[in-house]
Formats: C-alpha cells, sequence, structure tokens
C-alpha cells in the first residue's frame, strides 16, 4: 500500500506563494546494493513525482537513486484560483501512489 | 553503626555525580539546526508513518480507551511503572503487549517490530509535552536503584560506565558526534543512523555494545530498570515523543 503525506494550508490569497510539503513511504533502493547473501539487490525507487494544479502541470521532478528512502519533497507554486492540486509519485514496479488537495484562493 | 553509615555514603557519592536538575538538557538542545527542524515538522517529519500505522493499530485498544488523545495523554510519561496484574516493572512496550495477550488475546508484538514501535510511537505521542513523572514506591524504587547501579558500573572491554560519558562528559565528542546527558525524552525516536524508528533498549544496546560489553536481551529487568533510573534523571523534562535524533 502506497502511502504519502502532502502538507499545505487550505486557503491563500490571489497571488501568494504557497509552500507543498510532500513525503511518500518508499525504501528507494539503490539497486547497487548487495544482500547479506551477495545477490545484487534489485533498483526499487521512484522515479517521478508530478503535481497538477486544476490540470495543468506545476511541478515535476525525476528522482534517482541517490534520493533517501521516504523521499521528502518540499516545492512552492503562485496561487492563482481555488481548485484541486493532484499529486502523482510514480516508480519502479509499477509504483503508482496519488493524492489530491483542495486549494481555496480568496 | 557501620551498617547505618555505609549506605549513606554511596547515596551521597552517586547524589554528588548528578547534573543538577537544573542543568539538565534534552538530546534535542545538542542537535543540529537541520535535525532540530526534523523534528519540528509535525506534517511530514520522518516519524509520520509510524504514527499512522499506530493510530491504525490503536483500533482494537480503542474498545477499552477509546479516543487515544484523551485517554493516552500523560500515560507515555509515567514508564516504566509497577504494573500489578503483572506484579513487576514494565515499559511502555511491555506494558502494550500485557494489554495484547491478557485483555485482546491477541499475540504479543516481537520486541523492535514495525508494529510495536508505531503503537508506542502513537501512544507516546498523546503525551508530547507532559512533564516525565515516575512514581517512586516501595515497588520501584529497589529496581531504580538497580538501574541507577547499572548506570554507575563500569563493564565492557572499554571499562567506561554510562555516567562516564554522561554523567562527567556531556557536551564533549566523543568521535564526530556531540555527547548527550542521556535524557530519552523522545523515544521510540527516529534515529537517522538508523534510517527508521527505534525504542531505548535499542538505544542502550548499540550504547553496550559500544564499550564492548554484551547487550541485555530485550526485555530483560537489568534494561528495564535503566529505563527506570533514565526516565527517573529525566523526571520533570517534557516528552517530545516521537523525537528526531543524529
Amino acid at each position: 500500500m502506497a502511502r504519502v503525506v502532502v502538507s499545505m494550508q487550505p486557503t491563500a490569497k490571489r497571488g501568494d506563494v504557497i509552500e507543498i510539503r510532500t513525503l511518500a513511504a518508499h525504501p528507494m533502493e539503490t539497486g547497487f546494493r548487495h544482500s547479506q547473501t551477495g545477490e545484487l539487490l534489485p533498483r526499487d525507487i521512484i522515479t517521478r513525482l508530478t503535481c497538477t494544479y486544476n490540470g495543468v502541470e506545476v511541478f515535476r521532478a525525476d528522482l534517482a537513486q541517490a534520493v533517501a528512502a521516504n523521499p521528502l519533497v518540499i516545492f512552492t507554486t503562485v496561487a492563482t484560483e481555488s481548485g484541486t492540486l493532484e499529486f502523482r509519485w510514480t516508480g519502479d514496479n509499477d509504483y503508482i501512489a496519488t493524492h489530491t488537495a483542495q486549494l481555496t484562493v480568496v | 553503626m557501620r551498617a547505618l553509615l555505609l549506605p549513606l555514603a554511596i547515596a551521597a557519592t552517586s547524589v554528588a555525580a548528578d547534573i543538577p536538575l537544573d542543568k539538565r538538557l534534552s538530546g534535542y538542545e545538542f542537535m543540529s539546526r537541520e535535525t532540530r527542524a526534523l523534528q519540528d515538522d509535525e506534517a511530514t517529519g520522518p516519524a509520520v508513518f509510524a504514527l499512522l500505522d499506530g493510530e491504525a493499530l490503536w483500533k482494537p485498544c480503542a474498545g477499552c480507551h477509546g479516543d487515544a488523545a484523551s485517554s493516552m495523554n500523560g500515560v507515555a510519561a509515567r514508564y516504566p511503572r509497577f504494573v500489578v496484574s503483572k506484579n513487576a516493572v514494565l515499559n511502555l512496550e511491555q506494558r502494550i503487549n500485557a494489554c495484547r495477550t491478557d485483555k485482546l488475546k491477541a499475540a504479543a508484538f516481537a520486541y523492535e517490530s514495525k508494529e510495536l514501535l508505531a503503537l508506542t510511537a502513537y501512544v507516546g505521542r498523546q503525551s508530547r509535552g507532559v512533564p516525565i513523572a515516575i512514581t517512586l514506591d516501595e515497588k520501584t524504587r529497589p529496581v531504580l536503584e538497580q538501574g541507577r547501579k547499572l548506570f554507575f558500573r563500569r563493564q565492557g572491554q572499554l571499562n567506561l560506565a554510562c555516567a562516564q560519558c554522561h554523567d562527567e562528559r556531556w557536551g564533549k565528542k566523543l568521535a564526530g558526534s556531540t555527547i548527550p546527558q542521556a535524557h530519552p525524552t523522545g523515544y521510540p525516536i527516529y534515529r537517522l543512523e538508523w534510517q527508521g524508528m527505534g525504542s531505548l533498549e535499542r538505544r542502550l544496546r548499540n550504547c553496550l555494545s559500544g564499550v564492548r560489553a554484551e547487550p541485555y536481551a530485550y526485555g530483560s529487568p537489568e534494561l528495564v530498570s535503566l529505563e527506570l533510573y533514565l526516565m527517573w534523571r529525566a523526571r520533570g523534562m517534557p516528552l517530545e515523543t516521537p523525537a528526531v535524533r543524529p
């Protein structure tokens, strides 16, 4: 079960820069490590995080092996209109996690 | 007469080595600004998944205890304590497992399992900011004295006592790390070195293998007595569970 946490303010003034904090539970196995019995542990990482704001992509990050487990990604966007922010994490082994958050712009 | 004087003399020396109450500092005070920010981040801090797991694991407990926010407020600040039904001093993990086996008729969680750490962190979270208050009575006092003895006893190949670092040399460096005062104010913790959650017993076993002593087993009377002594030593300090430590 993919689990994610998103923290952002629920309301903002038009034109405000708002901070969005995202956290995903994921081991981020690099693919470079070996098990205690010597086999290579296959790579298992989140490769992409996207955020769309009323259908428009406002943020995208490509994640790689050097990113720690349970990656915390913090970014900002400008509050332009009330609506929905959709977050989507995708990665190895068909990993998909999604989250939606509402933003009210006054 | 000699028999009377001897315990007094021992008590006096151990009190002399204690850190004065107003000079006590949480491990938080020794951390970098960045690590403090991780602990202060309630919404997306590294312990948040353990708290969410713990909230889910609380469901069967709610049958008796109801809303954890009210029923568990202040509970973690009072452990380890004497539990009548077990006729023993138990730490919080053991108390949770006793409740599971005796009341829920469910299997006990293994020490350091994800489930036990999550549930303990969730219960501990309900006491954040509550001052640590250990009950001292005829049942807990002998255990506390045993813990105190262990804290001041040199052991392991390095022949070190806990007190030599944590009472006498706190604030100085051990390799690259600052030696804290060993006040267990935030267990279970998310430790960056572990990349995960861990209990006070895990931390104590770390220190024991660090001085090359044989670590006491999880749940052993030695570890519980040390936990009791350390929590009493931190009496009055606010609980930070789940804390982040480097």
